[in-house]
C-alpha cells in the first residue's frame, strides 16, 4: 500500500435512508427522517442554525451517536457491520475544540491513529512528516512541540494533519474553524480546499456560517428541525432558495453574495459583436463579482466574456449582470429537498 | 532539647525509621489499586459517584483509636490490622483525587480520542489516565503524608515502626525518647514529601507545560 497521497487515495460514498435520532424525552426528533446520498468524493456543508441537528447527524456516521432509526453505508458497508473503533480509523474526524492531546508531542498526536493500526515506526515517522508539510507546518520546526505552544490555528491545522493521518476516504468535520478568527479562517478554508482537491475524500463538514458554506461545498445540505430542507450546489441554494427560511439563511437578498457565485458565462447574453476584440477580456468560468470590479476599474460597461482557450465567446454588459442578480424568486421546484414542501 | 536518646541509639531509630516507610509503602501499594478501581467506577458509573465518594469520607471520620479496638477482636494487634486501617483512611485521599482528575479531563478531548478510533482501553491508558494523572498523583502524596502520621498511631498496636519508638518513650516517662521518635517520623514525612514532589514533575502533563511556559 502506497503511503503517498494524491493518486491513490479517493472518497467514499455515503448514503443515509431514512434516518432518525430521538433523545430520551425529548419531543421532537433532533435528525427526522432524513435520506441523503453523497457521491465519492464530494465536499458536502451541512448547514443550519443551532439545534438544527446537523451535528448530531454528522456525529451519527462515526457512530459516537447512534441513530435511532434508519441506515447509513458507506461505500455499501452499513456502519453498524464494523467494529465502533475499525469504523472510525477508517474516517477522518475533527472537531472544533481540536481536542488534541496536551500531553503528548504534535508528532505523537498526528501518528494517533496509525499506530492504533500498528504501523510500523518508519513509515509512521515518514508519514507523519508528509502530513505537516501538508498541512503548512514544516516538521522541523512543529514536530517536537506540544499542542500549547501552537496557536489556535496552528492547532487545528494538527487536528487535520491527524485526521488524515491512516487516509481516510472520508472525513467529518464538525466546525473546525469555529474558534478562529476571521483571517485564520479565511486561510485555513482555501488550505482546506486545496488538500481536499489534492486527495479527494469525501468531506462533510458541519457549519452554521453561510459565507464558509458557500466558500467550501461542492453541495450544502440545509437543515431545520432535524429535516433536509434542501440539498443542492451553493449557487442554487442562494440563487434558488426552495424556501423564506432557506432565503432567510442564506441572505439570498445579499446582492454580493449573490454575484460571487454566479459565473460570468451563465450570466452573459450579449451576442459578439464587432467591437468585442477590443473590450477588455474575463473568464467565463470568472464570477459575477470579479467582472464587476473589472468595470470598476477600467470603467468599461461592456466585456467580452472568453473560454479557457482565451477566445471570446460572448459579450458581459452592466444590465446583464442587473438582470442575473436581480431573479430570486424562491423556486418553484427545488432540487432536492423533504417534508414540508 | 534532650537529644540523648537519638544520639544513643540512631541504630533503633535507622531501623524503626526504615519499618515506618516499609509499613507506610505496603499500605499504599494496597490502597492506590482499589482506590483506582473504586475511582473510575465511581466515574464512569455516574449513580456510584456520589455515594463511594461519601463513605470513603465516612470511614475517614472513624476516630483511630476506636477503629483498632474494633479489630483487635478479629484480627488482633501487629501489622495486619494496622494495614487495614491506613488502607481504609487512604481512600479518601485517593478515590477523591482519582475522580476529581478523572472528571478535569476536557470531554472533547475524550470524544476526538474515541471519534479516532481508540477503544475504552486505549482511550484510558492513552488520554484518560495521563491527563488525569496530575490531580491524582497529588492524591497520592497527600494519602502518603496521611498514612506515615497515622503509622506513628498503630505503632500502639505493635505494628512497628516509629509509633512504637514513642509509646515506649511515654510509658517510661522519658520524653528523650519521645522527641526522637518525633524528629524521625518528621524528617521522614518531608523526606517523603519532596520524593512526590519531584515524581509530579515527570507526569507526562507536567512535560508538556514545562516544554509550554
Amino acid at each position: 500500500m502506497s503511503d503517498r497521497n494524491g493518486e491513490t487515495a479517493a472518497g467514499s460514498a455515503i448514503r443515509l435512508d431514512h434516518v432518525v435520532k430521538r433523545y430520551p424525552g425529548a419531543e421532537r426528533a433532533a435528525v427526522d427522517d432524513v435520506t441523503l446520498a453523497v457521491e465519492p468524493g464530494e465536499f458536502i456543508v451541512l448547514l443550519g442554525p443551532s439545534g438544527c441537528g446537523k451535528t448530531t447527524l454528522l456525529k451519527m456516521i462515526n457512530r459516537i451517536h447512534e441513530p435511532t432509526g434508519g441506515s447509513i453505508h458507506i461505500d455499501d458497508i452499513e456502519i453498524h457491520d464494523l467494529p465502533a473503533s475499525a469504523l472510525r480509523r477508517r474516517i477522518g474526524y475533527v472537531i472544533q475544540q481540536t481536542g488534541l492531546f496536551p500531553h503528548i508531542r504534535v508528532e505523537d498526536n498526528v501518528a494517533t491513529v496509525p499506530s492504533l493500526l500498528k504501523w510500523d515506526k518508519s513509515r509512521i515517522r515518514r508519514r507523519v512528516r508528509e502530513l505537516l508539510e501538508l498541512v503548512g507546518l514544516p516538521p522541523d520546526q512543529y514536530a517536537r512541540r506540544y499542542p500549547m505552544q501552537l496557536s489556535g490555528g496552528e492547532q487545528q491545522r494538527v487536528g487535520l494533519a491527524r485526521a488524515l493521518a491512516a487516509e481516510p476516504t472520508t472525513m467529518l468535520m464538525d466546525e473546525p474553524f469555529g474558534a478562529l478568527d476571521a483571517i485564520t479562517r479565511t486561510r485555513l478554508q482555501s488550505e482546506l480546499r486545496r488538500i481536499h482537491r489534492q486527495l479527494g475524500q469525501t468531506i462533510l463538514f458541519v457549519t452554521h456560517d453561510i459565507d464558509e458554506a458557500v466558500r467550501l461545498a461542492d453541495r450544502i445540505v440545509v437543515l431545520r428541525e432535524g429535516r433536509v430542507v434542501q440539498f443542492a450546489s451553493p449557487l442554487e441554494i442562494v440563487t434558488a432558495p426552495a424556501d423564506s427560511f432557506v432565503a432567510d439563511l442564506v441572505g439570498a437578498d445579499d446582492v454580493l453574495r449573490r454575484m460571487s457565485l454566479i459565473p460570468v458565462a451563465s450570466a452573459a447574453q450579449g451576442g459578439l459583436t464587432g467591437r468585442s476584440s477590443d473590450l477588455e477580456e474575463i473568464s467565463g468560468s470568472a464570477f459575477l463579482r470579479d467582472a464587476i470590479g473589472q468595470m470598476v476599474e477600467t470603467g468599461a460597461d461592456r466585456l467580452a466574456v472568453v473560454d479557457e482557450d482565451g477566445r471570446p465567446v460572448s459579450e458581459l454588459s452592466l444590465d446583464d449582470i442587473h438582470d442575473a442578480v436581480g431573479e430570486h424568486e424562491p423556486a418553484a421546484d427545488p432540487t432536492v429537498s423533504a417534508g414540508d414542501q | 532539647m534532650d537529644l540523648r536518646y537519638l544520639r544513643e541509639n540512631t541504630d533503633v531509630i535507622w531501623e524503626k525509621t526504615l519499618e515506618h516507610l516499609s509499613l507506610s509503602l505496603t499500605a499504599l501499594a494496597i490502597a492506590l489499586p482499589l482506590a483506582l478501581v473504586l475511582g473510575i467506577l465511581a466515574t464512569r458509573v455516574r449513580w456510584l459517584t456520589t455515594p463511594v465518594v461519601s463513605l470513603v469520607g465516612v470511614l475517614y471520620t472513624i476516630p483511630s483509636f476506636a477503629f483498632m479496638a474494633f479489630l483487635i477482636p478479629t484480627f488482633g494487634i501487629g501489622r495486619q490490622p494496622a494495614l487495614i486501617i491506613l488502607v481504609t483512611y487512604a481512600q479518601v485521599f485517593l478515590v477523591r483525587n482519582v475522580v476529581a482528575g478523572l472528571q478535569s479531563v476536557d470531554v472533547s478531548t475524550l470524544e476526538a480520542a474515541r471519534g479516532l478510533g481508540m477503544n475504552e482501553f486505549q482511550l484510558f491508558r492513552r488520554v484518560w489516565l495521563p491527563l488525569a494523572s496530575p490531580v491524582i498523583v497529588a492524591g497520592i502524596r497527600t494519602a502518603f503524608l496521611a498514612i506515615i502520621a497515622i503509622a506513628t498511631l498503630t505503632g500502639y498496636i505493635n505494628a512497628g515502626g516509629l509509633g512504637e519508638v514513642m509509646f515506649a518513650g511515654i510509658n517510661r516517662a522519658y520524653p528523650s525518647q519521645v522527641l526522637a521518635g518525633v524528629i524521625a517520623v518528621t524528617a521522614l514525612a518531608l523526606a517523603m514529601d519532596l520524593v512526590m514532589r519531584v515524581l509530579e514533575q515527570f507526569t507526562p502533563v507536567a512535560r508538556a507545560r514545562r516544554a509550554a511556559s
